[in-house]
């Protein structure tokens, strides 16, 4: 005698092969959710005492990186231009603009102005400016297009796999050392070729190995030794 | 809740090392019946219990991984599961903001993220240790000796070290203080301003000055002067490790007080009367190691002989070449019959049977055959008399102006200080004190008993008191005032070096809680009420300097550390006869107590920093605690046990406290330690141990006789990590420390080596090492390690290791990432003792890390075994796995972060481990990876030398050797070509990337037989 309707056979399936899927998706949906904006803040503006823009300093004024991001060819530490640097020019520009306010405020009395971090990696990571910015990585390649960024927010997810995607292949990235502050390099096409030590490219991987070579990068093995960025 | 009676003997139950004690006639039948190991690191081994057996094939001590804190099984199993349940949830954290604070005018010389290093120096009982702290962003972080001073030539010393710990320490006093309430330095001057006013007509007659050992000349001369203010006042010092004895040998023997400095690099034979010269503390060891190490090479030149008579079992005794123990009243003796041996003096030069005439004998002849390449050095224990033997032994053997020199002293006002604070206390007690300045110090501790001064302090009614203190200690409780005083770190001042070099202390940060220096105080009482640190100091030497260039001297003097032309030059002294009055020989059966410095709080002052309580002591691997330490023949005749409680009583009072039994120490002779049983430390020193300064009086201030011991019942627990972390050594294997004699070694250089596997013979996966740039690897010769702890404490202060705690020490769970193994070898009673420290051996084929299921620990291209905390889950497969013991667990949140102070003290470029992490040596990594990244951005590789492990750099006797090994003319590479080289375990096929040179003892020969 039959208990159960034949119904019940397919039901069954479906819930069977249902709870695989299911928890395929929710694993799918909590890594979509680990890599999504929500978690890395990727292109997502953060609240700033000032709403400073380097669209406006970098790419209308054509002020250098290092004008304020002193230290990034010589430390670990890119820098935060100190609120001496912003009134070298602004006690001499836009005097009374209101938006200002915190930048005089933090001059006359001496307090700090307190930014809030743009690109922040987890505290056990240990990047290191000085060698990507000495060994051909451009600002823009991790930063994005900070020339046309009105507010800043970091371009990329900064997790590892995004690290460790160009550690694995530094040729696909790297540029000639003038032309790391360069906002507007192009990597070489047949369009618009490179040219290197009188050596003409037109693809960015034939650049990028003679870099490494010419840069005497650390073997790809080298560089993805935990130690190098965990300690 | 379990009774802390349970909670014992559940501890009891776990840890078994601890709770067989040694029961010495059943250790002394094992011997017998059976070969014992050669080596040994603790009774317990020597006598094969099976207890200790069963430690040594644990991974940490038994209990170390067991739940011991008072929350049921039933209830941890709760909060598993729960946290097994949510376990999946932590990797959906999202990171907070952050902000980020930029300097508002950013100062001239700083790189946001490149440290910057400052020349100052650390004094303790007046003797300045030159050095160079690390400051980030302006926050002190890191000690470094300072490699151009001759005092310093790069080491440091634990107390140096360990300083850093000092000025974070939460627990310092924060204010000033009126009976406890917070005043300000406004309300201060206010109210002195009176009373001072009052002392003007009577020429300060009722002003005394308590200090410390003064040696800083700006001080010094701001102290006369107030004197010359108030011609009647007194200023007095006390310091209750003081040199009266050195002071009074030297007016004995030349009728002045001068410094002795000694050149060990220069000594063929050295004999140590009772002086731990290779220990912190004593004036000049830094210096004097690394010169004791030279001559230690046996590759090098004639290796220097050392003999060592000690009251005490000490690391200097450990290297001797022969020791011969002896209680502390014989040392006199054996002087003396040296003397006449010698023919300095009359006495007969017969040696008496105790001293073993065989030693002394040897001891003669070398001492004969070596004129002018000698040294006899008489330690700070030994009364007058021994001292001005001493120098007599040395005139006679031609030692002065080759190894032995003489100089003005170092101490400003030497005064006999028992004599000063005992003249002080009869006037504070005579009603002729009406306003007592303590500057520094602890006298309401650390004062002989027999003085009172506590008592004198509390009942005679001085009307004003006013004490300058780091802490509101046990002396600022009975003073009406009380000064915060700052740091060594934030404030200015000088002070000499054990040769007489003056250094300049320049502050790294302003004072954390507004305190104020000693030169400022002094400066009030000398009216300038306003003078700061900088100015006294900048003025004295402006006076002692001046002319147009002194800018550029004084910006000279601060960045090298030191003032040119200050050093002392030796001076000639003319010996007086020696006196043959003959010493109180004491009864040779009556029980001795002797009085030291702790090698890790030395006289309390160190008591509330958590790095030194924690630092295994050198002989006895005792942590937080000063238990008597007793011979093993005197503890079998008063049938007693490690940990056992005694009774001491002495000239009436009583104290109880437990014993250790310490191999080698001499017997009818016990040894107490100072500094401990503080009430008013802080949170890591009050409460530590037992207070021995009720024992101490003045008359007898080192040691003295007629001790009575009795078993007072009942046990103490105490934590020692001696026998933890014991490297099992599989039968017939080659033991972990390698020694022969000199001889031996000439005929055989290659003893140590072992046949090594060869290096195919593996299942690991090869790798070309030798085809990387760089190839890490240390060698550790243990010729030169004298065992002085320094590297344990440099280690801890560069990567963050967290202090854990006694209780935790019990169990095992202490986290330095490099220990010091101490081993004996022979007689219980007179043993020969060696030193190993062992990091992480980074071992190329490291067995951590096959079983390690997360990938947590993994290899580098460079040769490195590195650790990665993020992804450490705490499996502890990898700890299970190693052979060498090395690898350390947060069982517990070990790190405190909260407090915000000691989060400013940390190492930025090291990540602070959490609970549930595995942690060990990295050579430092972060230093090699710094390094790395400097020398390509220059495109040239990094130079032999230049890159130095936290461990290496303040090393004073240069043992710990880092490097490229595969650069064939790099320091390590030589060493590791060495014959002495060899691997611990090499049999396992680790393949091991530190390695040891193996010890070579020059003994005499005559002795040998």
């Amino acid at each position: 005698m039959q208990i159960f309707h034949r119904s019940t056979n397919t039901i069954s399936r479906a819930t069977i092969y249902g709870a695989v899927f299911l928890a395929a998706a929710l694993l799918w949906a909590v890594l979509e959710l680990q890599r999504s904006p929500y978690v890395t803040y990727a292109k997502v503006a953060r609240p700033q005492p000032v709403p400073f823009s380097h669209q406006h300093h970098v790419a209308g004024l054509g002020i250098d990186c290092r004008y304020c991001h002193t230290s990034v060819e010589t430390s670990a530490f890119a820098g935060i231009p100190p609120t001496k640097t912003c009134i070298n020019c602004h006690s001499q520009i836009w005097t009374g603009a209101p938006l200002l306010e915190p930048v005089r405020e933090s001059f006359r009395t001496g307090r700090s102005l307190v930014w809030t971090r743009v690109n922040d990696l987890p505290d056990f990571v240990y990047f290191d400016h000085s060698i990507h910015v000495n060994k051909g990585v451009g600002c823009n390649t991790c930063h994005g297009p900070v020339d046309r960024m009105p507010l800043m927010f970091n371009y990329a997810s900064l997790q590892m796999e995004w690290c460790l995607d160009c550690h694995r292949a530094p040729e696909k990235n790297l540029r000639p050392r003038d032309q790391v502050f360069n906002m507007r390099y192009e990597q070489p096409s047949s369009d618009k070729p490179e040219v290197l030590d009188g050596k003409v490219y037109t693809d960015q991987v034939s650049l990028g190995t003679d870099l490494v070579r010419k840069y005497t990068l650390r073997s790809v093995t080298d560089i993805t030794s935990c130690s190098t960025c965990h300690r | 809740m379990k009774t802390a009676d349970q909670d014992d003997k559940h501890r009891e139950e776990v840890c078994p090392g601890k709770k067989d004690k040694l029961d010495l006639k059943t250790a002394r039948a094992q011997i017998a019946e059976t070969k014992g190991p050669e080596y040994w690191r603790s009774l317990e081994e020597l006598a094969g219990s099976s207890e200790f057996q069963e430690m040594m094939h644990r991974e940490f001590p038994k209990g170390a991984s067991e739940w011991l804190d008072a929350v049921s099984r039933r209830g941890f199993l709760k909060l598993m599961g729960a946290s097994l349940a949510m376990a999946g949830m932590t990797a959906c954290t999202k990171q907070p903001l952050e902000p980020i604070v930029p300097y508002v005018r950013p100062p001239e010389e700083v790189i946001p993220g490149r440290p910057m290093f400052y020349a100052t120096a650390f004094t303790l009982g007046g003797y300045a240790s030159p050095i160079l702290v690390e400051s980030h962003l302006y926050r002190p972080t890191k000690i470094e000796g300072n490699e151009q001073h001759p005092a310093s030539l790069g080491g440091t010393d634990v107390f140096a070290q360990a300083s850093i710990l000092g000025i974070y320490d939460p627990d310092r006093s924060q204010t000033i203080a009126y009976l406890g309430d917070v005043r300000t330095w406004g309300g201060f001057l206010e109210a002195i301003r009176g009373p001072l006013n009052a002392q003007k007509p009577v020429q300060g007659a009722g002003i005394r000055i308590l200090t410390p050992t003064v040696s800083s000349p700006a001080l010094a001369d701001q102290l006369q002067s107030v004197l010359k203010l108030y011609p009647q006042a007194k200023w007095h010092v006390y310091e209750p490790m003081n040199r009266d004895n050195v002071l009074e040998g030297a007016k004995m023997a030349f009728g002045q007080p001068v410094e002795t400095r000694y050149d060990f690099s220069k000594a063929d034979v050295i004999l140590s009367l009772d002086a731990d010269f290779l220990y912190a503390g004593f004036p000049g060891s830094t210096r004097y190691i690394r010169d004791f190490a030279k001559r230690r090479n046996p590759d090098a030149g004639k290796m220097s002989r050392l003999y060592v008579v000690e009251s005490t079992p000490s690391s200097t005794g450990a290297k001797a070449d022969h020791r011969l123990p002896g209680k502390a009243a014989f040392i006199e003796t054996f002087a003396r019959a040296l003397a006449g041996a010698l023919g300095v003096s009359a006495s007969s030069g017969e040696f008496p049977e105790e001293h073993g005439p065989l030693f002394a004998n040897a001891v003669v002849q070398d001492l004969k055959a070596h004129r002018g390449s000698s040294v006899v050095i008489a330690g700070d224990h030994q009364p007058a008399a021994v001292h001005a033997l001493a120098h007599a032994i040395n005139q006679s053997l031609g030692n002065v102006g080759k190894t032995v020199f003489y100089t003005d002293p170092v101490d400003a006002n030497p005064v006999n200080q028992f004599d000063s604070i005992k003249d002080l206390v009869a006037d504070m007690r005579a009603g002729k004190v009406d306003m007592l300045f303590i500057l520094g110090g602890n006298p309401a501790y650390d004062a002989p008993a027999d003085l009172g001064f506590a008592d004198a302090l509390k009942n005679t009614n001085i009307p004003m008191r006013v004490h300058l203190g780091p802490y509101q200690d046990e002396t600022a409780e009975l003073c009406q005032w009380h000064v915060n005083e700052a740091h060594y770190l934030e404030s200015w001042g000088d002070a000499r070096a054990y040769d007489g070099t003056v250094s300049i202390v320049q502050p790294l940060i302003a004072p954390l809680y507004g305190g104020k220096s000693v030169y400022e105080l002094t400066a009030l009482l000398a009216g300038q009420a306003e003078a700061t640190g900088h100015e006294v100091v900048q003025g004295y030497w402006k006076q002692q300097h001046p002319g147009p260039d002194f800018d550029a001297f004084w910006r000279k003097s601060l960045h090298d550390g030191w003032i040119e032309g200050t050093t002392f030059a030796p001076k000639s002294v003319s010996l007086k006869p020696v006196a043959s009055a003959s010493s109180p020989f004491g009864d040779a059966t009556s029980i001795e107590i002797n009085f030291h410095r702790d090698p890790s709080v030395y006289d309390g002052r160190f008591s509330n920093n958590g790095w030194l309580q924690e630092l295994p002591k050198p002989m006895s691997k005792i942590t937080w605690d000063n238990p008597v330490l007793i011979g093993p023949a005197l503890a079998a005749r008063l049938g007693l046990k490690t940990e056992d409680l005694v009774t001491l009583e002495l000239n009436g009072k009583k104290l109880t406290a437990p014993i250790w039994i310490q191999a080698g120490h001499p017997d009818n002779s016990v040894t107490v330690f100072l500094g401990y049983g503080r009430r008013r430390a802080g949170r890591a020193g009050t409460g530590a141990g037992f207070d021995m300064y009720p024992l101490r009086y003045s008359a007898t201030p080192w040691f003295t006789t007629g001790v009575n011991i009795t078993k007072a019942g009942g046990t103490y627990k105490l934590a020692s990590t001696q026998g933890y972390q014991t490297m099992d050594t599989p039968e017939g294997a080659r033991p972990q420390v390698r020694s022969a004699s000199l001889e031996e070694y000439r005929k055989e250089p290659d003893f140590a080596k072992e046949e090594e596997t060869p290096a195919e013979l593996t299942l690991y996966k090869p790798y070309p090492y030798e085809k990387e740039p760089y190839a890490w690897g240390m060698a550790i010769d243990l010729n030169a390690c004298v065992g002085c702890n320094n590297c344990i404490v440099a280690c801890q202060s560069e990567n963050n290791i967290a202090v854990v705690g006694k209780e935790q020490v019990v169990v095992g769970r202490h986290m330095h990432w490099l220990r010091v193994d101490a081993y004996y070898q022979g007689d219980r009673d007179n043993p020969k003792a060696y030193f190993q420290p062992v990091p992480c051996m980074q071992c190329e084929n490291a067995p951590c890390e096959v079983v390690c299921p997360v990938g947590a620990t993994v290899h580098s291209t460079e040769g490195l075994n590195d650790m990665v905390y993020n992804r450490c889950v705490g499996t502890r497969y990898c700890s299970n796995n190693c052979p060498y013991k090395v690898r350390r667990f947060n069982f517990l949140l070990f790190q405190d972060w909260e407090t915000p102070q000691l989060k400013m003290m940390r190492n930025p470029d090291v990540t602070v481990r959490s609970r549930g992490v595995m942690e060990k040596c990295t050579y430092c990594v972060q230093r090699i990876t710094q390094h790395r990244i400097d020398s390509e951005r220059e495109d040239r590789k990094i130079q032999d030398g230049e890159l130095q492990t936290a461990c290496q750099q303040s090393c004073p006797a240069n043992a710990i050797i880092f490097g490229n090994i595969n650069d064939p003319g790099s320091r390590v590479s030589k060493l590791k070509a060495n014959a002495r080289n060899y691997s611990l375990l090499a049999d396992l096929n680790t393949r091991p990337r530190t390695t040891y040179l193996a010890e070579i003892r020059n003994p005499n020969p005559e002795l040998e037989s």
